[in-house]
């Protein structure tokens, strides 16, 4: 099974690490349109890391004009440019969706700011 | 038909294409150690063909004959051997065949086994709907009316039963290669192909697709 783990090994990389669930993140991802490349940023919460290798995958959620927006992302796709990290949280879970059924402020504002310490171990 | 690649399916993944950023599913073939064990020649055989050997076989494992077979041709034993039929000037046999043969974005066929799936209901074999599953239903996943009554008076032949499925031969027609990676000799072929992982598979230029210029 060698030959196939290399091709889907040749995919992974290493440099859009840097964030964990519970973090405020921006997406900056490419949008084709009409031919020309632009980078669209989808911005909100960290609900979860799922899968490994190629499959491996992230959701982030927003609450945009009072209505939750998901959307997940293949971890390793090229039409990520980067992931921003704008706030770092601190979480018990490993999945975040406690926060979907939360309305108004909490839907977005209970992360707990992270201490020192906890970006550490991030 | 032309020559073609027997190969071993290896299992599925998806891969990046970077320009447009879309993930496509592809099927990882192994074509490696692809030999020519034979030519036959409308002259000695009747028909033009190529013999086509897969797999490293220990010499022991083979009989007298096929050791004979073999060696005349200066080829290595093989497990699996297939036909292609193919116009003349085919290459010497003894000759490798390599993954080079086919090109980016080549339309191909290929034909395989399908996995067994023993002795199957009409549900899983034909799609069937079956029937409710609550509200005092007893009858699940049975296979229902089978035909009138008086007129005709038997059953229509074809009627699709319950009974053995899978172990079949299938061509699926018309697939892209994706990749083909010489250091490895493997194909990327989008989409699904049948059989198990390990399983023999054949692919050949697609039939109802033109072929790419030539090379």
């Amino acid at each position: 099974m060698n030959k196939l783990e290399k091709i889907q090994n040749e995919q992974v990389k290493p440099d859009i690490k840097g964030f964990n669930v519970g973090d405020t993140v921006k997406v900056h991802t490419r949008v084709i349109e009409g031919g020309k490349e632009r980078i669209q940023i989808f911005a909100g919460i960290v609900l979860d890391i799922k899968g490994t290798g190629v499959g491996k995958s992230f959701t982030v959620r927003k609450v945009s004009y009072g209505e939750g927006v998901e959307r997940v992302f293949p971890f390793y796709t090229p039409r990520i440019a980067r992931v921003e990290v704008t706030k770092r949280g601190s979480v018990r879970r490993a999945r975040l969706n406690y926060l979907r059924s939360r309305v108004g402020k909490n839907a977005t504002n209970v992360k707990e700011a992270a201490s020192a310490r906890d970006v550490a171990n991030a | 038909m032309s020559l073609g690649l027997l190969g071993r399916k290896l299992g599925m993944t998806h891969v990046y294409d970077n320009a447009t950023g879309k993930a496509t599913a592809v099927t990882v073939v192994d074509v490696s150690d692809n030999q020519i064990i034979q030519v036959k020649t409308a002259d000695k055989d009747g028909y033009t063909a190529v013999q086509v050997g897969i797999g490293e076989k220990k010499p022991g494992r083979i009989n007298k004959a096929q050791t004979g077979h073999f060696a005349k041709n200066n080829a290595t034993p093989k497990y699996d051997i297939r036909e292609f039929r193919v116009e003349a000037d085919a290459p010497a046999a003894g000759t490798q065949l390599n993954v080079d043969q086919f090109a980016q974005g080549q339309w191909v066929d290929v034909i395989g086994v399908t996995k067994g799936r023993g002795f199957a209901g009409v549900v899983k074999r034909y799609n069937f709907s079956g029937q409710r599953q609550t509200h005092g239903s007893m009858m699940h996943r049975r296979t229902g009316a089978i035909g009138c009554r008086l007129t005709p008076g038997r059953v229509w032949k074809n009627q699709r039963m319950p009974g053995h499925m899978g172990v079949d031969n299938r061509t699926v027609q018309n697939l892209q290669v994706v990749a083909a990676r010489p250091e490895d000799q493997i194909l990327l072929i989008s989409g699904s192909i049948p059989g198990p992982k390990g399983g023999l598979v054949i692919v050949r230029p697609a039939k109802k697709k033109p072929a790419p210029a030539a090379k």
